[in-house]
């Protein structure tokens, strides 16, 4: 019996977000004493397939060439995860994306099994620790099913190595399209700087900034500092920036060398998406500002002057 | 047709939730209770469905505990127009609620299901595709605009990378985001109103179905806590710390 990771790839390489998986996968593999393999699905996509095989920790890739696999629908997925559940996997992961999120419940449950989700740590081969209530709980679970459907949070556990294995890629048949669903388009956004889950660096923009406007202040300190920008819920709900932006228990969850938190009062729901930051720098005008209580750098202030001051300093010093 | 609508009783969102002592869970004695805000969503988006003439009835769904009729309720106060409680003391888990939820569909035969993405209680993240799953449908999460059409769905979906738009065939599952609506209020004759519109009470066992719980809680434990650092009375300060103190710049 092994542990299967369920890849996310754009045909050429393995996420990083996956990549964490696989390193929760190896703890469990080596707590049940078994090995990791890896479900890489879609149409073109071989090239991903040796990608995954070099990933270390991993003994074998399944590859599902299926153009039923573009796009991610869970509808057409499902049927082939549940197969391999099935056919020899004691363990099926995927990262806590909105992919992961979105197909694994619904593995779970045409497996008949309760789905542990985004946990943060490995006991055991059957028990696991999963934050609840914004992360202000820690829970430690134990499963009681045959299968274990597992969702990670990525930021809990390291990135796997993507090179030095020494897989083997099998080609498998795949389930075809449930002909329930079909993608239609994508407005994905486009920014030259990183990823919010995979950013050294993060500025966020919360209530503060009072208008989306006010956002480039923050792309020229980001863009100085090679940081991704982000906001909180509040930001999000007044239109301020599209949602992908959110940093927070129901947006996403991140933890950077430095967080820099401007206009964000701190919020639980926005604590509990950066509270793991390495760095936390707090810039608001209220000095009582919850945000405080867990930054390390405090700066009390306009931020309307502060901002723009951060980005000479910085300019200063780098030149 | 029909939408029928999934609302969770939770601890309120404003509510600083503490582990208790004994860590078998938190605390939710002499605690504020709410409907999750994503099933406010929901509400909302059906109740909008309703008044676009797309969908004729509104049944608000409830699980749980004796006093989740007030989640109902709330819903009814919004503007739904009746109830269905599955009254229990067991712990319900996502997949008990699903097939809770299946149950009911089955004798509802609703078109539309509208549930919140996650609860801010356990944040499983999970009933909604475990439903879709159940009853063999498609589903559409993380919502932020639908249109129903004649036999079909399009959804547009918040995912990581931005927005994705996807096409689904009725009936469907919707499991709803931030940015689909912003839920009304309920007014004062609207909550006199709810009073008097009818809940079915059933037990999970009337409807045939196990809700054991698969998950055992073995501890509730609070996470270390994050100390609070310094002020710093400048921008040149923050700077200089930055570099030369934490090194993270």
């Amino acid at each position: 019996m092994s542990v299967l990771v369920i890849a996310e790839h754009d045909n050429q390489a393995i996420k990083t977000a996956t990549l964490h998986a696989v390193t929760a996968a190896a703890e469990i593999a080596k707590a049940a004493g078994s090995d990791v393999h890896m479900l890489v699905s879609g149409q073109g996509c071989r090239a991903a397939a040796d990608a995954g095989a070099k990933v270390a920790g991993v003994a074998k890739v399944l590859l599902a060439e299926d153009a039923a696999y573009d796009h991610g629908l869970a509808e057409n997925w499902g049927p082939l995860v549940v197969k391999l559940a099935q056919g020899g996997h004691s363990h099926v992961l995927a990262t806590a994306t909105t992919f992961g999120k979105n197909l694994m419940p619904r593995v779970a449950a045409m497996l008949d099994v309760m789905q542990i989700s985004d946990i943060s740590a490995v006991v055991s081969a059957d028990t696991f620790v999963r934050p609840i209530y914004a992360g202000n709980a820690l829970a430690t679970v134990q499963s009681k099913d045959a299968i274990k459907i597992i969702t990670v949070r990525g930021t809990a556990f390291a990135p796997a190595e993507a090179t030095g294995g020494s897989g083997t890629v099998e080609a498998i048949e795949g389930t075809g399209a449930a002909g329930l669903s079909e993608f239609v388009r994508a407005e994905l956004s486009k920014s030259e700087r990183p990823e919010l889950t995979s950013a050294r660096v993060i500025i966020s923009g919360g209530r503060g900034m009072q208008s989306g406007d006010n956002f480039p202040l923050l792309e020229k300190v980001a863009d100085r500092l090679g940081a991704a920008v982000g906001a909180s819920r509040a930001a999000v709900d007044a239109g301020f920036v599209p949602n992908d932006y959110q940093v927070g228990q129901t947006g996403k969850i991140v933890a950077p060398e430095l967080y820099i938190a401007v206009g964000i009062s701190g919020a639980i729901q926005h604590l509990a998406g950066m509270k793991d930051s390495k760095v936390i720098v707090a810039i608001n005008k209220d000095e009582d500002a919850p945000i405080f209580q867990v930054a390390d750098y405090g700066l009390v202030g306009d931020l309307f002057k502060l901002v723009p001051e951060l980005d000479e300093e910085l300019a200063k010093r780098q030149s | 047709m029909k939408a029928l609508v999934a609302v969770k009783r939770v601890v309120d969102y404003n509510v600083k939730v503490r582990v208790k002592a004994d860590q078998t869970g938190v605390e939710t004695a002499n605690v504020k209770m709410s409907m999750n805000p994503f099933d406010e969503i929901a509400v909302e988006e059906a109740l909008r469905l309703r008044e676009a003439g797309k969908v004729t009835e509104v049944i608000a769904f409830s699980a749980g505990v004796a006093q989740c009729q007030e989640t109902i309720r709330t819903a009814l106060a919004m503007g739904a127009d009746r109830g269905v409680l599955v009254q229990t003391d067991v712990e319900l888990q996502p997949l008990a609620v699903a097939k809770l939820l299946k149950a009911v569909i089955d004798k509802e035969q609703p078109e539309i299901v509208i549930v919140g993405k996650q609860a801010i209680d356990d944040d499983c993240n999970q009933t909604g595709q475990m439903l879709a799953a159940l009853m063999g449908w498609p589903q559409a999460t993380f919502a932020s605009k639908l249109v129903l059409g004649d036999g079909k769905a399009e959804v547009t979906r918040e995912v990581d990378g931005g927005l994705e738009t996807i096409a689904l065939k009725l009936p469907v599952l919707v499991t709803t985001d931030l940015r689909l609506n912003e839920p009304r209020y309920a007014s004062l004759p609207n909550i006199m109103k709810a009073k008097k519109k009818p809940i079915a009470t059933m037990t999970p066992d009337e409807l045939g179905v196990d809700v054991t719980p698969r998950l055992v809680t073995l501890k509730v434990e609070e996470p270390a806590k994050r100390q609070g650092g310094v002020k710093v009375g400048s921008v040149a300060e923050l700077v200089d710390k930055l570099k030369n103190e934490a090194r993270v710049i």
